[in-house]
């Protein structure tokens, strides 16, 4: 099948790679872009562990062709970790509530978590908890990423009071304080 | 009951809730899974499977598909068959008796996902393609998909050579046994049966294999729980010395049993890359996972107890049904059998035991290890004793307070021969209970009752029989090393694939050699002394046995070169933090680096007669055959009469893993086995119909549970050492074992009020509402 030549945004830098009209973004992102932190575990669009930001919305990268995303921002987990290698609030929270242990599914819980944190800043244990049920995890129960996420919405609530003057729910303000240049 | 304290003084790392440290890569996206390896000029597998239950491959065309552009090769059974070598494994050797194991289909297929031919190609889409390209003709025949059928006269045979799908334990004669089950008081007879389940790793199968002409050797990126298990399998499917291969060892992306054994893919990407010339890399998509990458569970298990009218139990007999599918991973006919028969009396004591078996064959996907293979053990007593209580009138709780063992029974023997030396199974029960409060569930119970709503509450209590201490999975070496900079690296032969090894080791040896945690990493992978990898509940005991026994013996080389260097007798110095010094004079002080410096760079500064180096070794073995481990798992639940939908309230977990090296990763497996109990439980099924067509083909039809379907877990340790080194007890499993019982006896509570029960796993809405339509019409 042909190829052609699309211009991607990825973690705020311009890739230009070659495709083929079916060519997954998943599978552009980890084999073209080497990003092989969005991973794929079900290719049917229910596990959630390829979710990605595409213009700050999460998106299952296993569903969206490449060509798809032709002038959008995409965001992957690379993009969510400051670039000085410390980790975001909510990598961090996942790390400090236990909220992983294979580390499979984790992109993609991490992804999840900070775009619905951002629209949702102070959410009620059932409301995560539902929110959560997008992505499947295999490994811990769910108990250490429910922590996790109550925390990082914890520490992100702090995070904004503190950066006062931006709107609430404003997801690049989020995602800048988050610290990975997401959706910026 | 014991608290126990950090083992020795210098201790500060084991018991800690020491934050993980192979999380920071896994949270930024920088795991390496099989998938994430790239070499160049690397090609991709994909496999062409049956889709048909059974039939004979009549004929095979592969040419359209060798001839689509970026096509390198496409291979059958009949090119790639006969240049494979035996594929038994390592840990459970040559299998006497089993079907013909090949990595591909030979002149007939024998279950949906069974693998005809594989192409090699440019890329994954490619190969796809090329699959579609393949002209096979296959004549059906008869098939067999259930136990039921597979057993009756005439019927169809799975394996041709073996002549029979049906392998008989009978029960051996036994005269008391048979008066206990004729004299009792109470005698009662249920089934109970768990339905064919399977793993889910997130991550499948995978591998990346290359044969390097350069170095004249295999190299191999697997997903495994076993390196050394990969490392001896590719051995002798290419025919060539283990040490002709090397394995990398990665992250892996869950197991849970399934990646203990290697399988005919694995076998046959193998062979492919040594025939293609390049690296080669397949990974299984969701759909080869769920239905060619080994089914689990499966078990029926058919229990009579005999009760005196105290309700002390005085016998038990247990027939176990076990469907096995078509391939059994490791090869053989493997069951559970022998475990479950040696466990089925668990926590409690029943003096005598009978014990039968069939294991069954059918056209479907093979049985493999899944978190607790014998689990059925547990699962099938627990739900007995909560049928005994509801038999005879009265509580379960009473009813097992009457018969478990206590401290005062040990050391206790089992029917089987096998004795418990260290189990607190009365401890966790009571814990549990009083963490839930029963009598106040109960009264709300009652006064749901009232309103109409049926709540329910079920316990579970198991012990685990963690790391084998015989054969191939009896022992497990450890290096550690101080290398010439100072800092500490230990090699295992183990495969974590995702729990937690990188940490809780170098927790042990931190502590054991004195060290700094951040100076210490551990090494996995082929290049390690030779361990069975991860299984059986294993890590903790015998890793960690093997990696203190080491670092133990290092530290004593240490504090010899530092008593040297410093002038000072060896009981006056002090060995932590990466540092020697002199108790009660910190300035005389030698660093790892300066003893290294000093261990190889400088042999003239060593105490004569002391050889040069700073390295230990230790093969270790525990001490007992199993290590005993113990549980106890209790769950509330409401049950909708109406809808049949089971809703869990609150879920408790006690129990006695010994001294705990990091209880944040102690309750981490302990979650995930639960909620993998609780989807056993209530909610997945590897269904197949009539005619062996596999029904659960994507994560809309297997259902694994999500954050809305397992509720808080609630914890509770009881820390008992065991006998082994460093006091470590392996609970793995446990979480798996005991949960599905618990989350059945509680919605069976719920149903007591109708005198209904479910038996059958999954309990769906749907038979809980035929459960209580029979009960009530």
């Amino acid at each position: 099948m042909p190829e052609r030549t699309i211009e991607l945004t990825v973690n705020g830098e311009r890739r230009v790679v070659a495709v083929e009209d079916r060519t997954t973004l998943a599978d552009a992102l980890r084999e073209r872009c080497h990003l092989t932190g969005t991973h794929l575990a079900c290719e049917h669009g229910v596990c959630g562990a390829c979710t990605v930001l595409v213009d700050g919305a999460a998106v299952r990268s296993c569903l969206l062709f490449a060509v798809q995303a032709v002038g959008s921002e995409v965001t992957t987990v690379e993009g969510l970790t400051p670039p000085d290698g410390t980790l975001s609030p909510v990598q961090e929270a996942f790390r400090e509530a236990h909220g992983l242990q294979c580390g499979f599914c984790t992109p993609g819980f991490v992804v999840s978590v900070t775009a619905y944190l951002a629209e949702h800043p102070d959410p009620s244990d059932d409301e995560l908890r539902d929110a959560l049920t997008g992505n499947l995890c295999r490994c811990t129960g769910y108990q250490g990423i429910l922590r996790a996420a109550r925390l990082a919405a914890e520490r992100l609530r702090e995070v904004r009071g503190a950066a006062a003057g931006q709107p609430a729910g404003d997801l690049a303000a989020t995602a800048g304080a988050v610290g990975g240049g997401a959706g910026s | 009951m014991t608290t126990v304290a950090p083992q020795g003084a210098a201790a500060r790392f084991v018991g800690q809730r020491v934050a993980r440290r192979e999380d920071p890569r896994l949270l930024a996206g920088r795991g390496r899974y099989a998938d994430d390896v790239n070499l160049p000029g690397q090609l991709h597998v994909a496999f062409l499977r049956s889709d048909v239950p059974a039939g004979r491959i009549r004929h095979i065309d592969t040419s359209a598909a060798r001839s689509l552009k970026g096509v390198h090769a496409v291979l059958t059974g009949a090119e790639l068959n006969p240049a494979s070598g035996p594929l038994w494994t390592t840990t459970m050797g040559p299998p006497a008796w089993g079907p013909p194991l090949r990595p591909l289909a030979g002149d007939d297929v024998r279950f949906v996902g069974d693998p005809i031919a594989l192409v090699v190609a440019s890329s994954r889409y490619v190969a796809e393609d090329a699959c579609e390209l393949i002209e096979v003709d296959i004549e059906p025949t008869p098939a067999v998909s259930d136990l039921d059928s597979a057993m009756a006269e005439g019927a169809p045979i799975v394996h041709p050579e073996l002549g029979t799908n049906l392998v008989e334990t009978p029960r051996a004669p036994d005269p008391e046994l048979d008066d206990a089950l004729a004299s009792a008081a109470h005698v009662v007879t249920r089934t109970f049966a768990m339905a064919r389940v399977t793993n889910v790793p997130m991550e499948g199968r995978g591998l990346v294999a290359w044969w390097d002409a350069y170095g004249e050797e295999l190299r191999v990126w697997p997903s495994t729980q076993s390196p050394h298990e990969i490392k001896a399998f590719a051995a002798r499917v290419l025919g060539i010395g283990e040490h002709r291969v090397r394995v990398e060892f990665g992250d892996v992306g869950g197991g849970f049993g399934q990646k203990m054994f290697p399988t005919r893919e694995e076998a046959a990407v193998l062979l492919a890359a040594k025939l293609v010339g390049r690296p080669v890399k397949w990974v299984e998509d969701r759909r080869e996972n769920l239905i060619a990458a080994n089914q689990a569970r499966h078990d029926i298990a058919t229990v009579t107890m005999a009760v005196d009218a105290e309700g002390h139990f005085l016998a038990a007999c247990v027939d176990l049904l076990e469907g096995v599918g078509s391939y059994p991973a490791g090869g053989g006919a493997q069951g559970g059998g022998a475990l479950v028969a040696m466990m089925f009396t668990g926590p409690y004591r029943i003096p005598r035991l009978g014990f039968s078996s069939r294991t069954v064959f059918t056209n479907t996907c093979g049985k493999a290890p899944f978190r607790g293979p014998w689990a059925v053990e547990t699962i099938a007593r627990e739900q007995m004793v909560d049928a005994v209580a509801r038999e005879i009138g009265m509580d379960p709780l009473e009813l097992r307070r009457r018969n478990v063992v206590r401290q005062a029974d040990l050391p206790y023997t089992l029917p089987s021969g096998m004795v418990y030396d260290v189990v607190t199974a009365e401890e966790t029960l009571e814990q549990a209970v009083a963490s839930l409060g029963w009598e106040d569930f109960r009264a709300e119970q009652a006064a749901a009752r009232a309103q109409g709503r049926h709540l329910g509450v079920g316990l579970s209590l198991s012990v685990e029989p963690s790391a084998v201490g015989m054969g191939a999975w009896g022992t497990e070496q450890a290096i550690v090393r101080i290398d010439v900079a100072g800092k500490v690296e230990v090699l295992l032969g183990s495969g974590s694939h995702g729990h937690s090894l990188e940490t809780t080791i170098p927790q042990v040896v931190a502590d054991h050699l004195g060290c700094a945690l951040d100076d210490v990493v551990l090494r996995q992978g082929g290049d390690t002394p030779y361990g069975p990898g991860t299984g059986g509940s294993r890590s903790a005991v015998i890793a960690g046995g093997a990696a203190q026994s080491a670092a133990t013996t290092l530290r004593e080389k240490v504090v010899a070169i530092a008593s040297h260097l410093l002038e000072a007798a060896p009981e006056d110095l002090e060995v932590a933090g990466s540092a020697v010094s002199v108790r009660g004079t910190p300035s005389a002080r030698v660093t790892f680096a300066e003893l290294a410096g000093a261990a190889y760079l400088n042999p003239d500064a060593l105490p004569a007669g002391l050889e040069p180096g700073l390295e230990a070794t230790s093969r270790f073995r525990p001490p007992s055959m199993f290590t005993w481990s113990n549980a106890c798992h209790l769950c509330a639940c409401e049950v909708d009469a109406a809808t049949g939908v089971v809703t869990l309230l609150r879920y408790v977990v006690s129990e006695d893993c010994g001294v705990m090296i990091n209880p944040m990763v102690v309750e981490g497996q302990i979650a995930g086995g639960v909620a993998q109990g609780i989807g056993g439980a209530l909610y997945e099924e590897m269904a197949y119909d009539a005619s062996g067509n596999p029904l659960a083909t994507t994560f809309l039809d297997y259902l694994v549970p999500t954050a809305a379907e397992v509720p808080v877990i609630e914890y509770g340790h009881v820390e008992t050492p065991s006998g082994s080194l460093g006091g470590y007890k392996g609970m793995g499993e446990g979480g798996a074992i005991a949960s599905p019982a618990a989350v059945a006896n509680a919605v069976n509570d719920a149903l007591a009020s109708f005198r209904a029960a479910v038996t059958q796993f999954p309990i769906t809405p749907e038979r809980v509402l035929e459960a209580i339509e029979r009960a009530t019409s």
